[in-house]
């Protein structure tokens, strides 16, 4: 059993759970992925590591409460212990001196950049950050950010909050500037990772992106998270995370990701029945 | 030999249109009276050919003469003498291939049901443990006394009987498994209508009473790795990983929505229970015409369990014909009379989906043999003009598995073959880095249950020599 010893509400349906797995904490490197098991009726759900404090024995995860098994998991107390967790799955990002690092989160993606940015500037890059949400409220892990960055962007689709408009188009003032970069992460949704994939491939700027397909094991053994990449099946659990979001086959990926969308409309409605509106939002 | 030859006693099954709709166990097991009658045909050769088919040497005639002589329980510690887990090979195992095809009645006759009998006697100690008491394990010795610590990597069969000899033995064990739950294939591969779940924790409980401890959630190369697990004090490891990573046919249209390795299908059904959705939340699709391609005991598995997911024609495509299919004959029985359609000699050349990206068709082409391959099957060769399309629902690859990659991609001390197995000694298992160990479809591609279980059992032999050498050097 893993004991959550803190939650906090980061944004209306994003929430923080830091988790006692002293091995796991030891272990985790930026990009990797821990998978949650609330308890034993549950789902298997893959979750980035989005901290950790290896001399506590803490990882903290970082997630949205879209379907069933996360809203679940968002009703968690500190006290209250997870059956299971498994980790650090996925292959670290490959953290170099590489000069100038743009790192680009939306959403709830900004919890996996976190640790990827403290990384590249802990390894010695001028690292440029945007991050990006829908509103002001869903705009997470600002201060966090900021403390890794050399500069940092912030932009809602509302106006509320920083630039009024999408992370791509500070993207694209940048690569108008002229501004010397070398690597592109970019973390969050689909279409905000394949509009940044197409801004860079014409500048043959490396572009480096977290994919997030359906998984179960988490170790390859079933395969249900392969994407083709540059013409070739892999596996987003073993091969991945990261992938070079310019050979990302887009398409296929989307479809894939939405292989089950009745069956999790029908596990939420059926949660938020079964609780009669008392849990959950 | 005078005495008239008796058939094999039959074991009663749930009728076949029954049981293609629920998750319960196919065959229902031998009562009482039926295994005297069978164990009594036992000849009780001097020459005990049987236990030569045996990868774990099981003293075969033993327990079936004790069965005869209504010794159930005796006939049970006799069998885990030599074997941990008799309820599941009793079940699983291909005796036709093994102890039952060097039985001596096998040449004139139908062989002794042997695994019928192990499977009778396991069953009846599980049933009756608690009325004698006798057979709970109570001489092992304490934990202070163990001779040192054994690390075993994945719960599957191999990893299970090297952690129960090494507890015989004296050692102080822990399994570590990446998944939730232990049992390895057992528990994710192979469906609860061939090995009940109940019995399966049966012999995993069994196993821990021998002093084994299991640390779920562990996966070796990226929680501990191998030298982590030296440095707390391991003196030797088993890597028993199996052969979890799926192959591909590679051809068009593999990834589209729909499509399933033979792995993520079972894994979904049986680990997951998605046969319980939507009380259990992992979801699977499983459409009205279901094809399964391959022919071996997981394609078995894969088209079984879609009949009870309420799928309305499931096929088998298979390249060969029916006599080079390399599942168990009594599992290929079970599908045919289930209602499982083999389409044999048909090739899949694509997949074809729709607009939303979800199989909707297959297109395949009809094989004819030619000359024997490698295998000593013959080579299905194409016909060509031969194509046309299956409409499909759902696909599930089941054209076998290499050895999964995790233990080998973070060890680069390790040395394996060019499809990922690892290498080992034959004779003691032992791999590239001393004091490391390797058996199963870790090492040998996807075989059998009992050729990981012999190779686990070797490997623990080995290990018991290796370590007491080390602890004869530092004395």
């Amino acid at each position: 059993m893993y004991k959550v010893v803190r939650k906090e509400c980061l944004a209306d349906v994003v929430t923080l759970l830091e988790v006692e797995a002293a091995p796991i904490a030891r272990k985790a490197r930026a990009g990797q992925f821990v998978i949650v098991r609330q308890r034993e009726d549950t789902e298997r759900v893959p979750l980035t590591i989005s901290d950790w404090n290896r001399e506590a024995g803490t990882i903290t995860i970082i997630f949205q409460h879209i379907g069933r098994s996360t809203t679940e998991l968002s009703l968690v107390e500190p006290g209250d212990s997870l059956r299971d967790v498994v980790g650090p799955l996925g292959r670290a990002t490959e953290v170099e001196k590489s000069g100038t690092v743009v790192c680009i989160g939306g959403g709830i993606g900004v919890a996996e950049l976190r640790p990827i940015a403290k990384a590249m500037k802990q390894a010695g890059n001028t690292v440029i950050s945007i991050i990006g949400a829908r509103d002001k409220s869903l705009i997470i892990l600002e201060a966090e950010m900021r403390a890794s960055s050399d500069e940092l962007f912030i932009t809602t689709d509302n106006g509320s909050y920083g630039r009024k408009g999408f992370v791509s188009e500070v993207l694209a003032d940048l690569l108008k500037d002229g501004r010397k970069i070398d690597v592109v992460y970019a973390i969050g949704p689909v279409p905000m990772m394949r509009v940044i994939a197409e801004q860079t491939r014409p500048h043959g700027l490396k572009t480096i992106v977290s994919l997030d397909a359906i998984m179960i094991d988490g170790t390859g053994m079933c395969g249900a998270c392969r994407v083709t990449v540059g013409g070739q099946t892999k596996f987003t659990c073993c091969d991945g995370p990261d992938f070079d979001a310019h050979q990302v086959n887009w398409d296929e990926l989307v479809a894939r990701k939405k292989m089950y969308l009745p069956q999790e409309k029908e596990q939420l409605e059926r949660f938020h029945e079964s609780c009669a509106g008392g849990c959950g939002k | 030999m005078s005495k008239q030859l008796k058939e094999r006693e039959e074991m009663p099954r749930q009728p076949a249109d029954v049981r293609n709709k629920n998750f319960e166990e196919v065959a229902l097991g031998y009562t009482p009276e039926q295994a005297i009658v069978e164990a009594k045909r036992c000849l009780q050769c001097k020459k005990k050919t049987c236990i030569e088919g045996c990868p774990v040497e099981v003293d075969i005639p033993e327990f079936i003469r004790l069965i005869g002589e209504e010794k159930f329980m005796e006939a049970a510690a006799k069998l885990k003498e030599t074997n941990a887990l008799p309820a599941i090979c009793g079940r699983v195992c291909p005796q036709e291939e093994q102890c039952e095809l060097t039985c001596v009645l096998a040449k004139r006759d139908q062989p002794i049901a042997i695994g019928r009998l192990e499977r009778f006697a396991a069953d009846w100690e599980a049933a009756h443990q608690n009325e004698s008491g006798k057979c709970d394990v109570t001489d092992e010795p304490p934990p202070s006394d163990r001779i040192a610590k054994v690390a075993v990597v994945g719960s599957g069969p191999a990893g299970l009987t090297a952690a129960g000899e090494l507890a015989c033995k004296g050692y102080d064990v822990t399994i570590f498994e990446a998944l939730h739950d232990p049992g390895g294939v057992l528990c994710y591969g192979i469906p609860p209508f061939r090995l009940p779940r109940t019995i399966l924790n049966r012999e995993i409980d069994y196993v821990k009473s021998l002093g084994v401890s299991i640390e779920t959630n562990a996966i070796v190369g990226k929680l501990y790795t191998l030298c982590d697990l030296m440095e707390d004090g391991f003196s030797a490891i088993f890597i028993g990983t199996g052969a979890g990573l799926p192959q591909f046919l590679k051809i068009p249209g593999e990834n589209l929505c729909g499509v399933y390795s033979a792995n993520e299908y079972l894994t979904r059904i049986n680990l997951m229970k998605a046969y319980k959705f939507p009380e259990y939340p992992t979801p699977i699709n499983i459409g009205e015409k279901v094809v399964v391609i391959g022919a071996g005991n997981v394609a078995m598995d894969a088209a079984r369990c879609s009949l009870r997911m309420g799928a309305k024609e499931v096929a088998i495509v298979y390249r060969r014909s029916r006599t080079e299919m390399p599942a168990r004959e009594e599992e290929i029985e079970n599908a045919l009379e289930e209602g499982v359609v083999f389409q044999l000699l048909t090739n899949p050349v694509r997949f074809i989906g729709d607009e939303n990206g979800f199989l909707k068709q297959m297109e395949v082409m009809r094989m004819e043999l030619g000359e024997p391959d490698d295998s000593g099957r013959r080579r299905p060769v194409p016909i060509e003009g031969s194509n046309f399309i299956m409409d499909v629902d759902t696909a599930v690859i089941a054209v076998g598995q290499n050895p999964n990659p995790v233990v080998r991609e973070c060890e680069t001390d390790l040395k394996t073959t060019k499809w990922g197995g690892i290498v080992v000694d034959e004779e003691t298992m032992a791999t590239s880095i001393p004091g490391v160990y390797a058996g199963g479809d870790a090492v040998t591609g996807a075989a059998t249950v009992i050729t990981a279980m012999g190779a686990g059992k070797k490997a623990a032999r080995a290990i018991d020599q290796y370590v007491r050498g080390k602890l004869k050097e530092t004395k």
